[in-house]
């Protein structure tokens, strides 16, 4: 029986060490290829080796990145524009699913549905009115002690970063998030004295930690990875974000070790994240039923 | 709780401050390139590729320092991949710069969309490769500086080994010598797939380098009397036999249905002994193979070989608030000595000869005049309509279908139907 059992749990584990390095060989691939020259990685397809760092390792095409594409820069744009939009997503958003959730308002479930509706239009299509409608706002800027209007949003940041902090996802899942929450917690506060705000800042969202979590990664993600959007409403190099680096890479003679060498520097981040929220977001997941 | 939730809220507030702060640097930038009359901006698709940008940058620097420029040109490039899109969108957008960077089959279309003007410079266009220059409905609308060609690469020592003859441009093979030499090439036994024709590739490769075939066979994209129609000429008996003999060259073992991601670097990694190629892989070849690297034309498949023609070319649009100092520009930058900066630095060729003897390796008897030679005879220009970027999907989708083993016929036909489709529903495209 012992044995038995013993054996099932190492089949388990096995079948799970199958799976993880299924799962890890792209990106130990792209790893170990961004230490190799053009000629090797291909040479190594064919074997194991290819996931091996072995023959001529360097750092060569790191440098190389570094020399095609201001990758510090698009570096810097990226994680400015993604925390920014993941700050003010997460409070944008609860503060809305707060409001649909636990104030007594009339149509708003309505509104919810309204809002849960614009899920299902994707955003290739809404992409070039997108790029119409914010070439017709104004922009206030500061210029010594006057203040400046001009009109159009594009080639800037905050056309990176605004159209993306409302975001329905986000919303549905902070209102099923909060509709978890005794209302009673809320009563509670209201006899004590406690206004709405109060009520969300130090009631519900103290208590929506695994929600938050998620919603900053589901925010992120799509933040780090946008390409379609920069690719049309910004022109300045300066302003670029990663995603639109890796097109650097793809001329004529494609230089592979630089696609990998630039790819694991984009992918590092991204890693970071998901380590530090793991565990919330996998709570998060298990218990709000959703998947990302 | 209190304490931490605080915290979200200053941040957030902070984040915002912050937002508005890159904000203004961002928007610092964005007036930097708004169009004026004493600064325009030119948008160039080689950002990712430091050596051509070099060259376009030196000769840009040389025009704003000359003195008698008559605007600063400020340069902004884009990555190649994606440098149509941003165009498109800042087209939609009304925010085009006053000079852009065109592959040059697109012109026709974007002159049709009104996004480009006809040219009117002072530099004599007569001499150029005609690929350079491109024109529609009797207008010029873009120029390049330099075209590529398609040919064929192979190592002498395997042609030798294999007993086939090195092809020319004085006797290229023709379809039976190109069967014969890839079953003895075949027969070496040294590759799985002895011919490598970049099957993997996507978008503008397959009609640039596929359509020249199906053109050597007689047959074309579309009617090129009116581009109306291109029901008979991509459909036809004669469209039907270059699929057919495309698709045996996959089923008969010489070529891949879908090669490696990198033909060039799998060619020198000898994993192919005969790749179908452009010019742009000649020098890097030459590097690894060195004096056992033959160039070939493409095959004369009954209407004598074919190559596309047209590169990347220059062109200004129709809302340029100084299209007269645009106009000087493009002048200036076709100086042979601008032009051979730029070829040289690319590995392209020039577009005039005065450009070509300033470089040696495309001065007579250099090791890249043969593309020019290849460029000068062969070269088609891809369908000057229009209804092209439509028609190079349909096209393209149609060669992978063919590749895949769908039925040439009933592909081609769905091919047509679609182009037609496109034409009418556009009015014909007329201007």
């Amino acid at each position: 029986m012992k044995n038995a059992l013993r054996l099932s749990s190492f089949g388990a584990m096995a079948v799970r060490i199958l799976f993880a390095a299924v799962a890890a060989f792209p990106i130990v691939f792209m790893l170990v290829s961004s230490l190799k020259p053009d000629q090797q990685i291909f040479g190594d397809m064919s074997s194991v080796a290819a996931f091996l760092p072995i023959g001529n390792i360097s750092l060569d095409n790191y440098t190389a990145v570094f020399d095609r594409v201001p990758a510090a820069r698009f570096l810097i744009n990226s994680i400015g524009v993604s925390a920014v939009t993941v700050v003010l997503g997460i409070f944008i958003n609860s503060l809305c699913a707060f409001g649909l959730s636990r104030m007594e308002v009339r149509g708003k479930r309505v509104v919810f549905t309204a809002i849960l509706a614009t899920l299902i239009v994707p955003f290739q299509t809404l992409a070039l009115p997108l790029v119409w409608w914010v070439n017709q706002l104004p922009y206030f800027e500061l210029n010594g002690f006057s203040l400046e209007i001009s009109k159009g949003w594009l080639d800037t940041y905050q056309v990176q970063i605004i159209p993306f902090i409302a975001n329905a996802f986000s919303i549905y899942l902070y209102h099923q998030y909060f509709e978890s929450i005794p209302k009673e917690l809320d009563e509670a506060a209201r006899i004590d004295g406690a206004g709405w705000f109060k009520i969300y800042r130090q009631v519900v969202m103290p208590l929506a930690g695994p929600a938050t979590a998620t919603v900053a990664i589901l925010t992120f993600l799509p933040a780090w990875n946008s390409y379609l959007w920069p690719l049309m409403v910004v022109q300045s190099e300066e302003l670029r974000p990663v995603m639109i680096g890796i097109q650097y890479f793809f001329q004529l003679n494609v230089s592979w070790g630089e696609v990998m060498a630039y790819a694991s520097l984009i992918t590092v981040p991204v890693v970071i994240l998901f380590i530090a929220f793991q565990r919330s977001f996998i709570n998060s997941i298990a218990s709000s039923g959703v998947k990302g | 709780m209190n304490k931490r939730f605080t915290r979200i809220l200053a941040t957030s507030i902070a984040a915002a401050a912050l937002a508005g702060s890159l904000g203004a640097c961002g928007k610092g930038s964005a007036s930097a390139t708004s169009e004026g009359t004493s600064e325009i901006t030119m948008w160039t698709h080689n950002a990712g590729n430091p050596e051509e940008l070099a060259a376009i940058k030196s000769v840009v620097d040389s025009y704003n320092k000359s003195g008698a420029a008559k605007a600063q040109i400020k340069l902004q490039a884009f990555p190649q991949d994606s440098y149509n899109d941003s165009v498109v969108s800042a087209a939609a957008a009304g925010k085009l710069p006053c000079i852009v960077d065109i592959d040059g089959p697109n012109v026709p279309n974007w002159a049709w969309a009104n996004y480009l003007t006809p040219l009117k410079l002072s530099a004599d266009l007569s001499k150029n490769l005609p690929s350079t220059v491109a024109k529609w409905e009797g207008e010029t609308y873009a120029v390049g500086y330099y075209d590529v060609a398609l040919a064929m690469l192979a190592r002498a020592s395997d042609l030798k080994a294999a007993g086939v003859r090195v092809a020319t441009i004085e006797k290229p093979w023709t379809r039976e010598e190109f069967q014969d030499a890839l079953t003895k090439l075949k027969a070496l036994g040294k590759w799985q797939y002895p011919l490598d024709m970049g099957t993997a590739g996507s978008g503008e490769w397959l009609p640039y380098g596929y359509s020249p075939f199906l053109q050597s066979f007689g047959a074309d994209l579309i009617n090129r009397d009116g581009f109306q129609s291109a029901d008979g000429t991509l459909n036809g008996d004669k469209a039907v036999a270059w699929a057919e003999w495309f698709r045996g060259l996959a089923d008969q073992g010489f070529m891949a249905k879908k090669s490696g991601k990198d033909s060039t670097q799998d060619f020198l990694n000898n994993k192919s002994g005969l790749l179908y190629t452009g010019s742009w892989a000649a020098d890097k070849a030459r590097a690894a193979l060195g004096k056992d690297l033959v160039v070939m034309p493409s095959v004369d498949l009954g209407n004598g070989p074919k190559i596309g023609g047209a590169s990347w070319q220059w062109g200004v649009t129709s809302g340029c608030k100084n299209a007269d100092a645009a106009m000087d520009y493009l002048s200036y930058s076709l100086k042979p000595e601008n032009l051979a900066t730029v070829a040289k630095a690319t590995g392209t060729i020039p577009a005039t000869d005065d450009a070509a003897a300033l470089l040696p390796a495309f001065a007579e008897g250099g090791a890249n005049r043969i593309f020019m030679e290849f460029s000068r005879n062969y070269a088609v220009m891809r369908p000057e309509t229009p209804a092209y970027p439509f028609i190079a999907t349909e096209y393209g989708k149609a060669v992978q279908d063919i590749l895949a083993g769908a039925d040439p016929k009933t592909v081609l036909d769905k091919a047509v139907k679609a182009i037609d489709a496109n034409i009418k529903s556009n009015g014909g495209y007329k201007s």
